[in-house]
């Protein structure tokens, strides 16, 4: 604890795909984001952004090069202890809501905690509720997630990747699925939750407006940053 | 802090098929079901038979027989010598077993052990004409009463009346349908030796085995002795033990003790517990070919939601659960369709063992008709539960694993 390290910090981070011909998916990466920033990545189709954004959340892992969370080294753990990782400190949110079909609104926000076990039925019960009300999700609580709208389902995937209070928020492409209303909403959201909650987040875009309204934007280009800008 | 949200996601995922889930558990509860009727039946049906053997009989036999032919004395004189004689005679003995009142005695002193002599043999009994052979036991009503059942399956009279008449006779109810006697009737005995001698028959059970019931009375042992003209001789020491199963050993201690052949329970009817044996066998092979069967059932589902619930297995992954989570996720749900078949399955078992108590049939050489002799124990139940759940468990192991090694990049890569 000596040395301040950034939120998340990759080193020569490069994913190569093992096969006849092999894949590169990004190559040679530098990167450092500090608590409490919001940044966008853009690029191409195809140029390693989802590929980048799988790896700094550590469900991938880098052939060769470092990636530092909130100070831990991630090289070399193995499976459950990313796993545990995962849990404690990252939330993803996908294009896709995926949201567990079997369970209502609020226990799909519940999991995480649940798997965490570091509070109780009832305080969980209540967070969950909190996170909903946040995104004005209340009176949809107790509904399965196919009763609601794309733009709601993406609400209560937010709540979910909030639950356990992540110190890093990844989201690939949370408003590409959506119609430019919702697409706004949930904008909307993440730009609260960067500016007002003063969480990290890191979002893959294709919209221009949502790359805009981030501090910084990283642009990828054959799986290697062509240019990483501040605002 | 897995296990009930881990239970919760295997339920859910359970409910939402529930009509493959109920007939994978159906699979399973007929197996169990049928496994712990069919259970009951043999281990009923073997019960009630060793019952019999063990009360019907003297745990132990000793006759005036040897096993072996005694040792010439040459033999005995040079143990070690290259001595070889051919076509000896064994040498003739007088028949009975000697001193056997001093054996009884000693016998009779341990305790809880019953024992008693008798002189068994051939004879005729006669009545209006009729002649029916007969084994004749001559016996001691006291003991025998507490050696087998004769006394308890006495339809009139009683063995003790043996006792209190001069030349009684106990028949069986065959014999006495047979001749037409009554009792207090006078029947006519002719022996080998050629006595003809009236006796009272002051007793008729029925046993429900033809065979006794038609050939075998009892007669006192001084009775048979003057019958038989065989005096002062007993052909028998019939022994019962406080615990039938230590009759083998004892068995085998008095015979290397007074070289008299001792015959237990258990060696008399060696085929028929050594069919036992066999029986069982073929009971828990069919079982363990059911319990595969309804097993396949049990495989077929979970690896469906395994195949169907790769994107929630992803995302539960992304999220933090670990690949084990995922993999305890599906034996979890192996194991509650084996715990749903263990309990329906002991409900269709009370079912069928209601049904087959009820069933009446009749069996040849059997005199009257026969019900399934059936053993309500847990032990059945417990093993039934037991096979349910292993086989539930193994089932699911195979699509658990298969689930535990999904790779959440490339489902989630594959969806968006
Ligand atoms: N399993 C795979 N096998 C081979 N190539 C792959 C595989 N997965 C990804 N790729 C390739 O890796 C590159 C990076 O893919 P990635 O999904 O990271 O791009 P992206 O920037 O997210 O694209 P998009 O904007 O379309 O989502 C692409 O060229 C893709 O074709
Ligand atoms: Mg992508």
């Amino acid at each position: 604890m000596s040395v301040e390290r950034p939120l998340l910090e990759a080193r020569g981070v490069t994913r190569i795909l093992p096969a006849i011909v092999p894949v590169t998916l990004v190559h040679d990466i530098d990167l450092v984001v500090e608590k409490g920033e919001f940044v966008s990545v853009t690029g191409p189709s195809g140029s390693g952004k989802s590929s980048l954004l799988y790896l700094l959340g550590l469900l991938d892992v880098p052939t060769s090069g470092e990636i530092f969370i909130d100070g831990i080294a991630t090289s070399g753990l193995g499976a459950d202890a990313l796993a545990a990782i995962r849990l404690a400190k990252i939330g993803f949110v996908f294009q896709f809501h995926f949201l567990l079909p079997e369970f209502t609104v609020i226990e799909n926000v519940m999991l995480p905690m649940r798997r965490l076990g570091a509070l109780t039925m009832d305080d969980i019960r209540t967070r969950a509720g909190a996170l909903l009300k946040d995104l004005d999700m209340s009176d949809q609580a107790e509904k399965r997630p196919d009763q609601l709208s794309g733009g709601q389902r993406q609400r209560v995937a937010i709540a979910r990747a909030l639950a356990n209070d992540p110190v890093l928020i990844l989201a690939d492409e949370p408003t590409g699925n959506l119609d430019s209303r919702n697409s706004k909403i949930v904008q909307e959201i993440f730009a609260q939750l960067a500016r007002e909650q003063g969480r990290t987040v890191i979002a893959v875009t294709h919209e221009e407006s949502f790359a805009r309204s981030t501090q910084r934007n990283v642009y990828l280009v054959d799986g290697h940053i062509a240019r990483d800008e501040r605002r | 802090m897995f296990w009930r949200v881990g239970f919760e996601i295997a339920m859910a995922q359970l409910l939402n098929r529930r009509r493959q889930t109920l007939v994978s558990v159906l699979g399973v509860a007929l197996g169990v079901g049928f496994f712990i009727a069919t259970a009951s039946i043999m281990r009923g049906s073997e019960e009630d038979f060793v019952d019999r053997l063990v009360n019907n009989q003297p745990h132990i036999t000793i006759k005036d027989e040897f096993r072996n032919p005694a040792a010439q004395p040459l033999f005995l004189v040079y143990p070690e010598g290259a001595v070889s004689l051919a076509h000896t005679k064994p040498r003739e003995y007088l028949r009975g077993i000697k001193n056997y009142a001093a054996k009884v005695e000693e016998l009779s002193a341990r305790p809880g052990v019953v024992a008693e002599a008798a002189l068994t043999g051939q004879i005729i009994v006669r009545y209006a004409n009729k002649d029916l052979s007969a084994s004749v036991a001559g016996i001691e009503p006291e003991k025998e009463m507490q050696l087998t059942k004769v006394e308890t399956d006495m339809k009139e009279g009683s063995l003790l009346r043996l006792r209190t008449t001069a030349d009684g006779i106990v028949i069986g109810q065959g014999m006495a349908t047979e001749l037409g006697l009554h009792l207090d009737d006078l029947a006519t005995v002719i022996t080998p030796a050629g006595l003809v001698k009236p006796m009272k028959v002051v007793g008729i059970f029925y046993m429900g085995n033809l065979l006794l019931d038609e050939g075998q009375v009892y007669v006192l042992l001084k009775n048979a002795q003057v019958l038989l003209d065989k005096p002062f001789i007993a052909n028998q020491i019939r022994i019962r033990l406080p615990d039938p199963n230590a009759a083998e050993t004892v068995a085998a201690q008095l015979e290397s003790r007074w070289s008299y052949r001792a015959d237990s329970w258990q060696e008399v009817n060696r085929d028929i517990l050594g069919l036992f044996v066999i029986r069982n066998a073929i009971t828990y092979s069919i079982v363990g070919a059911i319990m595969v069967v309804a097993s396949f059932g049990i495989f077929n589902i979970i690896s469906t939601v395994v195949m169907e619930k790769r994107r929630d297995i992803a995302i539960l992954m992304s999220m933090g659960f670990r690949s084990v989570d995922i993999e305890r996720i599906f034996l979890i749900q192996g194991a509650l369709v084996g715990v749903l078949g263990m309990v329906i399955g002991w409900a269709i078992a009370l079912g069928l063992l209601q049904l087959l108590a009820s069933i009446r049939f009749s069996i040849p050489g059997m005199t009257d008709r026969q019900g399934f002799v059936l053993d309500y124990g847990v032990a059945q139940f417990l093993v039934g539960g037991f096979f349910s759940l292993v086989s539930a468990i193994a089932a699911a192991w195979y699509p658990a694993r298969k689930a535990a090694t999904v790779r959440p990049v490339e489902i989630i890569r594959g969806a968006a």
